[in-house]
């Protein structure tokens, strides 16, 4: 397998390499920030437990 | 078995939390299995060479943002109807997964309009509607988060997602109902699919992978919003998780 070849996407890497660099991003991040707001609360309710 | 104990958020969250690995895991399976599918077993496209793969993400997304409008506003409608606060606390959660595809439809599209009709935006029927769905997802959030009472948010809310539900076939039907540069529908119920089979294979494999992840992603979320809007309650200081 030529990977440069699969990397230039035949001239269109850029377009396409950034459409899925773009997807990973916003459902990554949401992925990373719903799971940051559960531990956050987490930590919130063991503190109100421990008052 | 009674149902209508799971309308109840003190026993719905535990209940979405053992929920979400059936999702979650099968979502990044799906998700591997039809990016493979996609890039080494799908061939280049004669008429947009290798451009046409955005497709496999963009098609998907477009879908989702569509789909989870419908069903937010189902949701809000039910939370409103009702008077049921877990189904308001859904479409909160649906709201900004929703928005976030919406938003992923049109990068992705403009990334594949720039190469394959030389513009990366044009003020056309479709990407018009799509973009007047994000605002409606945006307006949805916002609305909600200005307002300080959380039953009054969820109505006002519901207001505006119902009312917004007749820009979802404006969608649908733009490609045919307009003149447009955006193409036909790929996946057609009464026609044969105008794509390869493996094109259309990891598309419909992406699409159920982003259906997981939101069905995932979403119960994370509803659990948040449960754990904020009641911490008050008398089950959650018992210790139930």
């Amino acid at each position: 397998m030529d990977w440069s070849k699969f990397f230039s996407m035949g001239g269109y890497g850029f377009y396409v390499w950034g459409s899925y660099l773009v997807a990973l991003v916003v459902l990554g991040g949401e992925v990373l920030l719903v799971l940051k707001r559960k531990r956050s609360l987490r930590h919130a309710q063991v503190r109100s437990k421990e008052d | 078995m009674n149902w209508y104990k799971y309308a109840s958020p003190a026993a719905f969250y535990p209940l979405a939390g053992k929920m979400v690995p059936w999702f979650a895991i099968p979502a990044a399976i799906l998700f591997a299995l039809g990016l493979y599918i996609g890039f080494f077993v799908a061939p280049t496209d004669f008429q947009q060479g290798d451009a046409y793969r955005i497709m496999f993400i963009h098609v998907p997304a477009a879908w989702m943002g569509m789909f989870l409008y419908v069903l937010m506003a189902f949701y809000a409608g039910i939370g409103w109807a009702f008077n049921a606060r877990l189904s308001s606390m859904m479409a909160s959660s649906l709201a900004i997964t929703g928005a976030l595809f919406t938003l992923l439809s049109l990068v992705t599209g403009s990334l594949w309009g720039k190469p394959t009709w030389g513009t990366w935006w044009v003020w056309d029927a479709r990407m018009t509607s799509t973009l007047i769905l994000l605002f409606l997802y945006v307006g949805f959030i916002s609305l909600q988060a200005a307002i300080d009472d959380p039953r009054r948010a969820d109505r006002a809310g519901a207001v505006l997602a119902i009312v917004g539900v007749i820009n979802v076939p404006i969608i649908y039907f733009s490609v045919q109902w307009w003149n447009t540069l955006h193409q036909g529908a790929t996946i057609r119920i009464l026609n044969k699919p105008t794509v390869a089979p493996p094109m259309l294979a990891a598309m419909l494999i992406l699409l159920a992978a982003c259906w997981l992840y939101s069905v995932a992603v979403v119960l994370i979320r509803l659990r948040c919003i449960i754990l904020e809007r009641e911490q008050n309650a008398v089950w959650l200081a018992e210790g139930a998780a």
